[in-house]
């Protein structure tokens, strides 16, 4: 944060500057307060999700004549997405020695999780033809919500990686912006595994 | 999300350069990131609204009393207009009125004001943030008049009437509702990201965390229990909007859903929200109060812990709402102990009110009555909540108009009566002009009697077992013998909303004529009164923002010449 606009001089009648106490840089401090809410919204589907399938007729899940989710697949796929969010530790841990060598690192971070919307995709694809849709059960229903909703976090995260990326090679990046996109994207790796385990396994 | 990346790392340069070469006319309005142009929007958009909701409840208070009547201004209503009527009347209240002016209004114009900041942190996110809300405005408004007309299925929204068109009879107008309530939460979560960043973040030198004025306390603690209670609530709002469009079956027992899933959702939001839009309102009645009675103020810190143990609590009390819902009668139990104990801090900040008010030099101006009207309303508000919180009684009392007078004596005292008192307060730091006190008195005292008297009888009818959101109670022969109570809530509400023109010549008389104000009319504290009124772009000359050197509270300091110290004098 170069020139805040609250940070800037002036003040007392000396003129002397007159910094103003930061908790955390702006950006990363509202982006924290965006992750909890988002938290919440997962909190929210993941509770209905487990609601709905406690009550299930006949304790059947998945519902009588709908297809098994891969839990195999989607295993490798998130081992992909938590490679993809420790790569991104190496990115930061690089971009505090210098600016260029954070570039690879960063770059394969981003290249990973693109891979994941993609098996993502693929496997939406797929479970299509199988017959699961929103409409052919809650238990369709319920995928498509939580999974979709997580794929869109995902691409809106991965969305402000590339534009990161961008500066980052243009040399304009900054600390406290480069932190606000990674914690967006810390986010979206620490999500997953949990919505895994509760609507895959 | 890397919109708000952008924003944030933008904001860097040249916040202050679009007041010299930035768009001109009526642009410079509507493209302003000023934050208090953002609260003059927020606030005349809420007041617009609430003259739309206050219409509405004209109209289907009409029908009640004498069903069947041509309305004047209206026509004849018909069973589904009312229902129309009585859904989006709520819904405004609380989302279009109650929100944008307590929070959004009052927290962009006083928090950067009261922390002797220029502005937000992020001026761009806020101005996004009444850009997205006015879309909400004029989607709830356009859903009344498409075809089917306006969603009918009541403000909270219950499945399977609001999930299923065969039911509701409002495919578009339900949508629209829909999306309009998902719009508004989206610009308060970005308003409400602003204002945290901004207290937390932006304080004057020696502004420590007991020096910030009460009000901008609440405001930002009132936030933060939107932002964390607002996300099961889209959850489940994106669930209903799927049932209803595409056609899933989230909330449909047929197919596996569970109806009862969208009351947790929606209460566990909204629960919590009452209180979002309470500690706004308490914190502009504490300022007055403090101010007013020339007493500093009892128990600040007791205040700030009340509110904050206030908003945990709340996320534990949301299904004293569903007590008939088919809930686990232990359940039931644990959900009234806990709805008895948040009557407890809610005690605690009326009491801090009232011992900052004994052997006070209470001074009865406009602002004062209207603060000192608080207490005694909202007081019945939170008693008769009691009665309801007992799982036993509330078998009773449910859906009857003892809940809705019980609600409305607690949202009356917040939205409109809060609003009054902040809005003559700080009219004079708004506009640089003193509001006309006389027509002040007889705008509060024609507005307060009527409103006792539309809700006390309502009081009576629903402990006379008259339930909520019904056509015409003429149907129902034991309940048509109570027609009276009816017709005396109806003409007094039409006398409370006459009563409304004198505030509004008010506002024009004294922002026309009135006398001029000076820096602090009412020999104040805080920060805002420190600077011109109204405040220039950037509130403060660039080499003179204040610096803040003692608590808000400080009036009759024994050894003081003046009663009075402002925080920003250095002795
Ligand atoms: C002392 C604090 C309070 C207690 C113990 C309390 C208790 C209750 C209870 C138990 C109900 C449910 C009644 C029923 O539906 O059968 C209720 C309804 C309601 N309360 Fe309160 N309340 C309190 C404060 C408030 C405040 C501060 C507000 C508003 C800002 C509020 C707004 C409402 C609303 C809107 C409803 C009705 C919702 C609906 O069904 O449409 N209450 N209250
Ligand atoms: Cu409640």
């Amino acid at each position: 944060m170069e020139t805040m606009t609250l940070d800037r001089p002036g003040g007392d009648p000396q003129g002397r500057p007159m910094p103003r106490q930061k908790i955390l840089p702006d950006g990363v401090l509202g982006m924290l307060l965006f992750i909890f809410t988002e938290a919440m919204l997962f909190a929210g589907m993941i509770s209905a999700f487990v609601i709905v399938k406690s009550q299930a007729a006949g304790q059947m899940w998945p519902p009588y004549g709908q297809p098994r989710l891969p839990a195999q697949e989607t295993a490798i796929n998130t081992a992909a997405l938590l490679l993809s969010g420790i790569i991104l530790l190496f990115a930061q841990y690089a971009f505090k020695k210098s600016e260029t060598r954070a570039v690879v690192p960063f770059g394969i971070s981003i290249f990973l999780g693109l891979f994941f919307v993609a098996f993502q995709g693929v496997e939406w694809a797929q479970m299509l033809g199988q017959g699961l849709t929103m409409q052919s059960s809650t238990y369709g229903a319920f995928f498509y919500l939580i999974v979709g909703t997580h794929a869109l976090h995902a691409l809106g995260a991965l969305g402000g990686m590339a534009w990161a990326c961008v500066k980052l090679t243009r040399g304009t990046l900054t600390q406290s912006a480069f932190t606000t996109v990674q914690l967006f994207w810390y986010f979206v790796v620490i999500v997953w595994p949990l919505l895994y385990w509760k609507v895959y396994l | 999300m890397a919109q708000a990346a952008t924003e944030i790392h933008h904001e860097a340069h040249g916040h202050d350069a679009h007041a010299h070469h930035g768009p001109q006319g009526i642009l410079k309005y509507i493209w302003s990131t000023d934050h208090k142009m953002i609260a003059m929007q927020y606030l005349f958009t809420g007041m617009f609204m609430g003259i739309v909701g206050g219409f509405m409840a004209y109209v289907f208070r009409m029908q009640l009393a004498f069903p069947g009547v041509s309305v004047p201004l209206f026509g004849v209503v018909s069973p589904g207009e009312y229902n129309a009527l009585v859904t989006n009347h709520g819904s405004i209240m609380i989302f279009w009125v109650a929100m944008p002016v307590l929070i959004a209004a009052f927290g962009n114009y006083l928090i950067p004001l009261m922390i002797g900041a220029d502005d937000m942190v992020f001026p761009r996110i806020n101005r996004l943030s009444f850009q997205i809300f006015l879309v909400s405005v004029l989607m709830i408004l356009a859903s009344l008049f498409v075809s089917g007309g306006g969603f009918g299925g009541a403000w909270t929204s219950y499945p399977p009437l609001s999930a299923q068109s065969q039911y509701n009879l409002t495919s578009i107008g339900a949508t629209m509702w829909l999306i309009a309530v998902a719009l508004e939460f989206v610009a308060f979560l970005l308003g409400g990201i602003n204002f945290i960043v901004t207290l937390m973040n932006a304080r004057a030198p020696g502004m420590k965390a007991y020096d910030i004025p009460v009000v901008a306390w609440m405001i930002v603690i009132a936030s933060i229990l939107f932002m964390l209670s607002v996300g099961p609530l889209i959850a489940g709002a994106i669930m209903l909007l799927f049932d209803q469009t595409i056609g899933t079956g989230f909330f449909d027992p047929a197919r596996g859903g569970d109806p009862i899933l969208w009351q947790h959702l929606f209460w566990f939001f909204g629960h919590p929200e009452v209180y979002v839009v309470l500690l706004p309102a308490v914190g502009i009645v504490i300022d007055i109060v403090a101010t007013f009675a020339r007493k500093k103020l009892f128990g600040y810190k007791i205040m700030i812990f009340t509110a904050v143990a206030t908003g945990v609590l709340s996320f534990f009390v949301w299904a004293h709402h569903q007590f008939i819902a088919g809930i686990d009668p232990r359940m039931a139990n644990i959900f009234t102990v806990t709805t008895l104990l948040i009557s407890v801090p809610i005690a605690e900040l009326l009491f801090v009110m009232i011992a900052t008010l004994y052997g006070g030099n209470i001074k009865l101006n406009t602002p004062m009555l209207w603060a000192l009207s608080f207490i005694a309303e909202f007081l019945i508000g939170g008693v008769t909540g009691i009665f309801l919180g007992a799982s036993g009684a509330d078998i009773y009392l449910h859906d009857t108009y003892f809940v809705l007078a019980h609600f409305h004596y607690t949202f009356f005292p917040i939205a409109i009566i809060g609003t009054f008192a902040g809005f003559t307060y700080w009219f004079p730091k708004m506009f640089g002009k003193m509001m006309d006190d006389r027509l002040g008195k007889i705008h509060f005292w024609g507005t307060i009697i009527p409103f006792n008297m539309i809700f006390i009888p309502l009081f009576v009818l629903g402990l006379g077992g008259q339930h909520r959101r019904i056509y015409n109670f003429q149907n129902f022969p034991e309940l048509a013998a109570m027609q009276p109570f009816r017709v005396l809530a109806t003409v007094s509400l039409i006398i409370m909303l006459l009563f409304q023109l004198v505030f509004f010549w008010n506002c024009i008389k004294s922002w026309r004529g009135g006398a001029k104000a000076g820096r602090n009319p009412w020999k104040a504290n805080t920060l805002e009164w420190t600077t011109e009124s109204p405040p220039p772009h950037g509130n403060w000359p660039r080499d003179a923002m204040p610096r803040v050197y003692r608590g808000p509270y400080e009036y009759s300091v024994p050894g003081r010449e003046d009663d009075y110290w402002p925080q920003n004098l250095p002795s």
